[in-house]
């Protein structure tokens, strides 16, 4: 049950033209950026991204629209990217936006094995647009679908050999529930140890979820707003 | 007239001991300076962290630790974090007691739109859509007027909506409101200050008083 592989390129190796990847992070926190910037050195293209967030105009993200690498983004929110912000209002980009919560929890629903959530998100609005809707004690909810993703893209804290993986702080965010819901997941990990290094109680996903798992090297954690207080 | 902080102090008073409160980006943000300390609240930050506490100490910020609107925060004694699905997921089942937000318009049923100016800004929903479809205790923070003057509190939103029927309360610079189940913003207080006829000068929608209003006290 040996998951690793040498590093990004060799992870991504059989990622193809016109694939769909789930990628983990909320902003540009808890992002696998190491796995990222092997995409954008790949050429790789007419991806379809589902992602809380489409980076900022120099990473995350950000590099595979600035390459023109990606043909469909599904997000919640996309307001710190001038480069998406042009891209689709333009035309060039199909964009789907949905709520957050939706988001999660279609990802939640593929790596439970259910074909489909009810949500009261986006009713009565242009979310709901085209979706089927049902009512349950006298409330109106959403019938949202699983997401079918090939392949999910996750960024852990410390993760073992076998693919168990742990996050850290706010981190961890849509990371687990992506990692659970690809068809293929590729982890990358700040620190990858030996089985039985990491306390199976403190295992936020279990290595069966996990087909690839690598150790990336100097992460950046690019931070979009510094705020602090003084002393 | 209140200034954002005016606002978010007055919204203050409505965060009450016990509660877990969802705060939004802006104007709702401040809300955490003026919690008084005899009360206990946790607040709730969507990207899945329960006990949000001030912003960290020069040099003691950390990348992994963010808020919602991702801005480097520290965690209280007693905090939790957990993945996104759990956080809309204790959102959606009502667990969350108050959330306050800010909008570009609320209509007098009670209808909010907050995410989209069409052909224009384009920035997503983010979480504001799961909030207030499931929130029962939606506070909006938000100026009277936009900055062409218009009002803001309509008798329909002209914008892509967020969500229909939820609005509960409205705290803006000059008034607080409450949205009256039948349809309505009652006018509860005035800002110091104003007066009712300019209240009744900066709503479009139907504006019900009843009887004196009184200067809110913050």
């Amino acid at each position: 049950m040996n998951k690793v592989v040498s590093g990004a390129q060799e992870a991504i190796n059989d990622i193809k033209d016109g694939m769909t990847l789930m990628l983990g992070g909320f902003g540009l926190c808890g992002l696998p950026e190491k796995t990222i910037l092997a995409l954008a050195a790949s050429g790789i293209k007419d991806l379809t991204c589902i992602s809380n967030n489409a980076g900022v105009d120099d990473f995350g993200i950000g590099l595979l629209l600035r390459n023109r690498q990606v043909k469909k983004m599904i997000s919640s929110y996309v307001g710190e990217n001038a480069e998406f912000e042009r891209q689709l209002l333009s035309g060039e980009l199909e964009v789907e936006l949905i709520p957050q919560g939706t988001l999660a929890t279609r990802c939640m629903a593929a790596g439970y094995g259910m074909p489909a959530i009810f949500t009261p998100a986006g009713i009565g609005t242009e979310v709901a647009e085209g979706k089927e809707v049902r009512k349950f004690n006298g409330k109106d909810y959403l019938m949202e679908m699983a997401f079918d993703a090939d392949f999910a893209i996750v960024k852990a804290w410390k993760g073992d050999t076998m693919g168990n993986l742990v996050y850290r702080s706010t981190a961890r965010n849509f990371n687990p529930v992506m990692a659970m819901a690809g068809k293929v997941t590729i982890a990358e990990v700040e620190e990858l140890v030996e089985p039985g290094e990491l306390d199976p109680d403190h295992i936020h996903t279990p290595g069966i979820y996990v087909h690839r798992i690598f150790k990336g090297e100097n992460y950046e954690k690019r931070v979009e707003q510094r705020t602090v207080r003084k002393r | 007239m209140l200034d954002k902080e005016g606002i978010a102090k007055r919204i203050a008073k409505e965060v009450k001991d016990g509660y877990y409160v969802n705060l939004g980006i802006g104007i709702p943000t401040l809300v955490a300076n003026y919690i008084p300390n005899n009360i206990d609240v946790v607040l709730q930050s969507e990207n899945g962290l329960l006990g949000m506490g001030p912003f960290p100490f020069e040099g003691e910020e950390d990348p992994d630790t963010i808020n919602a609107g991702k801005q480097t925060i520290t965690k209280l004694p007693g905090s939790a974090v957990f993945d996104s699905a759990m956080s809309f997921g204790m959102i959606r089942a009502k667990k969350v007691n108050l959330t306050i937000l800010g909008a570009m318009e609320v209509s007098e049923n009670g209808d909010i739109a907050n995410w989209k100016i069409p052909g224009k800004m384009v920035k997503g929903m983010g979480g504001a859509m799961d909030l207030v479809a499931s929130a029962e205790n939606i506070i909006v923070a938000m100026q009277h007027v936009n900055k062409a003057g218009e009002s803001k509190l309509l008798p329909n939103c002209t914008l892509p909506l967020t969500g229909i029927k939820c609005v509960k309360k409205i705290v803006t610079e000059l008034a607080v409101l409450d949205v009256m189940p039948d349809g309505g913003f009652k006018l509860l207080e005035r800002a110091p200050g104003v007066s009712v006829e300019e209240i009744k000068n900066a709503t479009a929608g139907k504006l019900l008083i009843d009887g004196d209003v009184p200067e809110m006290v913050i």
